[in-house]
């Protein structure tokens, strides 16, 4: 609320609402004649605005801007009586619902939905087919109709509230019950209440102008701003103006409601996280990147050159990726290791162009074929995806559209990839169901992803990539979210798959086991850098680099019988604080002043190997 | 749940607490106001005697609980009561208008929809000040009265430009091009406020679908973007605009109230205000009815057309 006031548009909502309670406190006296004025001066009807009549006159001569002055207090009236009552009734009832649970948050729940579903408008006109014209009646039954909105808002907050501590705490201490409501919960979900009564507001006041413009509440002549809608209204095909001012008005004293209500919880709730960028912007010039070329691995199918990758970070571009290089040949499998944070699922993002929003490729290239992929238009890029470099995620669950048969999710990529009809699409479907391993492939087709397994969905995610024929594909640790006995059997899945198509694979992992059964190379990364690069048996063999030899000593594979596994000190730094130089200089046992001079550069060893490290000789007589 | 069978019986079965509720609630307040139905009949200059006998006559000797089982009873068979206005049948003349709220209420819905849906998507898609502006969007359709708006918009398309009429019902029986043309203006003041709440909410729901792992997934195995916007997240996004929508219809509902008197539409509204000041009791409880069981088709609709959309619903 206060931090609200501090945002010129919370003060100046405040500010309105403060001078629309004195002009309905202060008019009905200053003009007392208004509010049983029958008729102005008769000569002056339906005056345009002049300088004794600001906002002109109406149909019987009166003043229009001592009317809208003096109607302000019996709308205003109007409002408080209904929030005053869904307060009353909803603030206590949500607070008991969400304090108790149980059977009164049952009770109260019932209750809610009732009156929830009960049609508001008509349920006034009873009461006011009953007690004509009695607006106290009218906006005390608006009241109870609107409190279950309050009772919800209030009810959920009570919830989150009460799992904290000191709640605990306070009930330890054997205080009662409605003491720890209205001294530590009330408070405390204070901001949703008032969002939410500001919203009531706004409601009330569209009701109760409706009233008024209905005639049903405010007895002729008495002066309101829904009457003097319908005045004006009725004279609409020759005096259009008249129906401005109120209806302005109206319009603006709603708004403010509404407004005030978005600010208070735009300053209350916490910071919002934007949903990412469906179509990322695409980097149009790349002539940079094709001289930062510092490999000539021409005849690779895949490579990654010298790839830098910023993300923002409260709105600062922040460098996670620095210096990525590495490629892949026809029918490879390369492994991409190292712990969470060290940007191996970003490099692979960035080979397909799919990095989060904000995610800026500010050097390097990713090259396909020789052709640098930067460079092609954003259609050509996409039509690679999938035939080219199709993509199995980590969370095979969660990788499948809900709402659709996986069978079909699958033909839909054999329609777009190979342009196929839809019944050979869905048989390409079922068959492709059936190489990935699935029995009774017909069926599975037909399910639905929540009818899946995590290991059947993972399948059939498979099955999705292949839809294309890809030349690549990119596994993002896709047995991480699988158990144990299931993990082997992707395993096993994703490497005949390989062999039988001649694809080449690249698998994001942080097992050294997957590595040891499945790939031919390795990739090392740490802290957005590509720390070693060997063939798969010499990194086992004989790790050149602190962080390599770390890690796989660290891994629970490697010496099940271990008691104790060691372990690298520290955690991975996160992009702002990589240290200058190595970025591993800081958990590294060997480091010297000289590893945190300047930034250390892939350092070329023997044939196919390479390490970020100026100690290597360390190693050289000491192998793993 | 299992079928489309058992949640239409679900559904009904739970309307009717909602109907008894609301019915037996106009019951109590009637019974609470100062006066009677039988001296509103014969006003102030009645005999005690005639009073008495038309006591006597309608019912209202009896405690309030037979009161209600009789009106109850009656509704089973079909009968909701006399007019006290004029002696016309209540649910003759609730039916004769119901076609004319239905299709105003119908027309704004479907126009809020497609409006409002599409807009929500680009905004969803676009982001930046289009977002915002969806945002302001949202708070103006909330702020700005439909009677006003019809007042504006009569104003400008009947008084100014003549092309449309200003007020009036022309049945489509009678002439289906005038019966369009008399619901333009009343299904887009109705319907302004609606498109302005739907853009906001589809909105979001379209952000919420945007920002799941299956899009990025879609997108990286090169499925067009055209089918992940307008097959995949268009799908999962109309659950939640299923939902939104029911409410939407809800506050259509209540809309075209005010709206009918606007534009002088013979509808429900028309009827429920006039009823309401001219005191017509039998006619606002039987007025009640109709809108409660509105409410229960509504929500009736949104279950069926949600586990239609949702297969976890559907096959669970």
């Amino acid at each position: 609320m206060i931090a609200a006031l501090r945002r010129p548009a919370g003060a100046l909502c405040l500010t309105y609402i403060l001078v629309l309670t004195v002009i309905a406190v202060l008019a009905p006296i200053l003009l007392p004649d208004v509010a049983m004025q029958q008729a102005g001066d008769l000569r002056i009807t339906n005056a345009p605005p002049s300088s004794s009549h600001p906002l002109g006159t109406d149909t019987l001569g009166r003043d229009v801007l001592d009317k809208l002055l003096v109607g302000t207090r019996v709308t205003l009236v109007g409002l408080v009586i209904a929030v005053s009552c869904a307060l009353a009734i909803g603030v206590p009832l949500g607070l008991l619902a969400g304090y108790t649970r149980g059977g009164v948050d049952r009770v109260v729940g019932w209750i809610a939905d009732l009156a929830f579903a009960m049609p508001t408008i008509i349920i006034v006109f009873v009461v006011l087919t009953i007690f004509p014209h009695n607006m106290v009646a009218a906006m005390i039954t608006l009241g109870l109709l609107l409190s279950p909105t309050l009772i919800r808002v209030v009810r959920s907050a009570t919830l989150v509230v009460r799992e904290e501590l000191y709640i605990d705490a306070a009930k330890a201490a054997g205080l009662s019950a409605p003491y720890i409501l209205s001294r530590h919960v009330l408070p405390r979900i204070l901001g949703p209440i008032i969002v939410q009564a500001s919203l009531v507001c706004g409601v009330a006041l569209i009701v109760q102008t409706a009233l008024a413009f209905l005639e049903l509440v405010v007895p002729n002549p008495q002066p309101s701003w829904g009457g003097m809608i319908a005045d004006g209204l009725r004279v609409l095909q020759t005096n259009a103006w008249l129906v401005i001012p109120p209806g302005l008005t109206v319009t603006v004293t709603i708004l403010v409601f509404g407004l005030l209500g978005d600010v208070i919880r735009d300053t209350s709730s916490a910071a919002w996280s934007p949903a990412p960028q469906l179509m990322p912007k695409q980097r149009g010039d790349l002539g940079s990147s094709a001289r930062s070329t510092e490999e000539t691995e021409g005849s690779a199918l895949l490579s990654v050159r010298s790839l830098a990758v910023t993300l923002p970070r409260e709105g600062v571009p922040v460098r996670v990726l620095h210096d990525v290089s590495f490629s892949l040949d026809e029918g490879e499998v390369v492994a991409l290791v190292g712990e969470s944070g060290c940007g191996k699922t970003m490099t692979a993002r960035s080979i397909v162009g799919l990095l989060p929003s904000g995610g800026e490729v500010t050097h390097g290239a990713v090259v396909y074929r020789g052709r640098d992929l930067a460079a092609l238009s954003r259609k050509q890029r996409h039509a690679l995806r999938g035939k080219a470099i199709a993509w199995v995620s980590q969370e095979p669950m969660v990788s499948l559209t809900p709402v659709f048969r996986v069978g079909w999710q699958i033909a839909e990529g054999v329609r777009r990839h190979q342009g196929t009809s839809r019944t050979e699409a869905w048989r390409r479907a079922v068959d492709l169901l059936g190489e990935v391993g699935l029995s009774d492939p017909e069926a599975v087709a037909r399910r639905y992803p929540h009818e899946l397994s995590g290991g059947m969905a993972q399948r059939v995610s498979i099955a999705r990539a292949l839809a294309g024929d890809p030349d690549v594909l990119i596994a993002d640790e896709p047995t991480t979210a699988l158990d144990v006995t299931l993990q082997a059997e992707i395993l096993a899945l994703l490497r005949r798959l390989q062999e039988q198509r001649g694809m080449a694979l690249l698998l994001v992992t942080h097992d050294w086991g997957v590595v040891a059964d499945i790939a031919d190379r390795v990739v090392v990364m740490y802290a957005g850098e590509v720390v070693e690069r060997a063939d798969v048996d010499d990194i086992f063999e004989s790790p050149c680099h602190p962080y390599t030899r770390g890690l796989i000593a660290s891994d629970p594979h490697h010496d099940p019988d271990a008691e104790r596994l060691p372990f690298i000190r520290g955690v991975v730094p996160r992009p702002e604080d990589w240290p200058a130089g190595c970025h591993f200089s800081d958990r590294c046992d060997f480091s010297i002043a000289a590893c945190t001079d300047r930034t250390v550069p892939l350092l070329h060893l023997t044939d196919h190997r390479e390490a970020r490290c100026i100690r290597t000789d360390i190693f050289e007589e000491a192998p793993a | 749940m299992g079928n489309p069978i058992g949640i239409i019986v679900t559904r009904l079965l739970g309307a009717i607490p909602l109907l008894l509720a609301v019915t037996a609630l106009t019951f109590v307040l009637i019974a609470l106001a100062p006066g009677d139905v039988a001296q509103a009949i014969l006003g102030p200059d009645a005999t005690p005697a005639a009073y008495d006998e038309l006591r006597e006559q309608l019912g209202l000797n009896l405690p309030l609980h037979e009161q209600y089982w009789g009106w109850l009873t009656g509704v089973l068979h079909g009968d909701v009561g006399t007019s006290l206005y004029n002696g016309e049948s209540v649910s003759h003349a609730i039916t004769q208008r119901l076609p004319v709220t239905l299709s105003l209420m119908v027309g704004a819905l479907i126009v809020s929809l497609v409006v409002g849906v599409a807009l929500g998507m680009a905004s969803a898609v676009r982001r930046g000040v289009f977002g915002r502006a969806i945002d302001m969007f949202a708070l103006i359709g909330f702020a700005v009265p439909s009677f006003w708006l019809g007042a504006q918009l009569i104003v400008l398309f009947a008084v100014q430009l003549g092309w449309l009429p200003a007020t009036g019902y022309v049945p489509l029986g009678l002439d289906s091009g005038e019966w369009a043309k008399s619901l333009v203006l009343p299904v887009a003041a109705l319907a302004f406020g609606g498109i302005a709440a739907l853009a906001k909410q589809s909105r979001d729901a379209f952000l919420d679908a945007l920002a799941q792992p299956f899009v990025s997934v879609a997108l990286a195995n090169g499925v067009s973007i055209g089918s992940i916007l307008f097959r995949h997240v268009l799908k999962v996004a109309s659950l939640r605009i299923t939902t939104i929508l029911g409410l939407q219809a809800l506050t259509l509902l209540g809309g075209t109230v005010v709206v009918e008197n606007v534009f002088s539409l013979p509808g429900l509204g028309t009827l429920a205000s006039n009823a309401t000041s001219r005191g017509d009791v039998p006619m606002i409880q039987g007025i009640v009815l109709y809108y409660a069981f509105m409410v229960v088709a509504v929500n009736l609709l949104v279950d069926i057309v949600y586990a239609w959309l949702n297969p976890r619903v559907r096959a669970a």
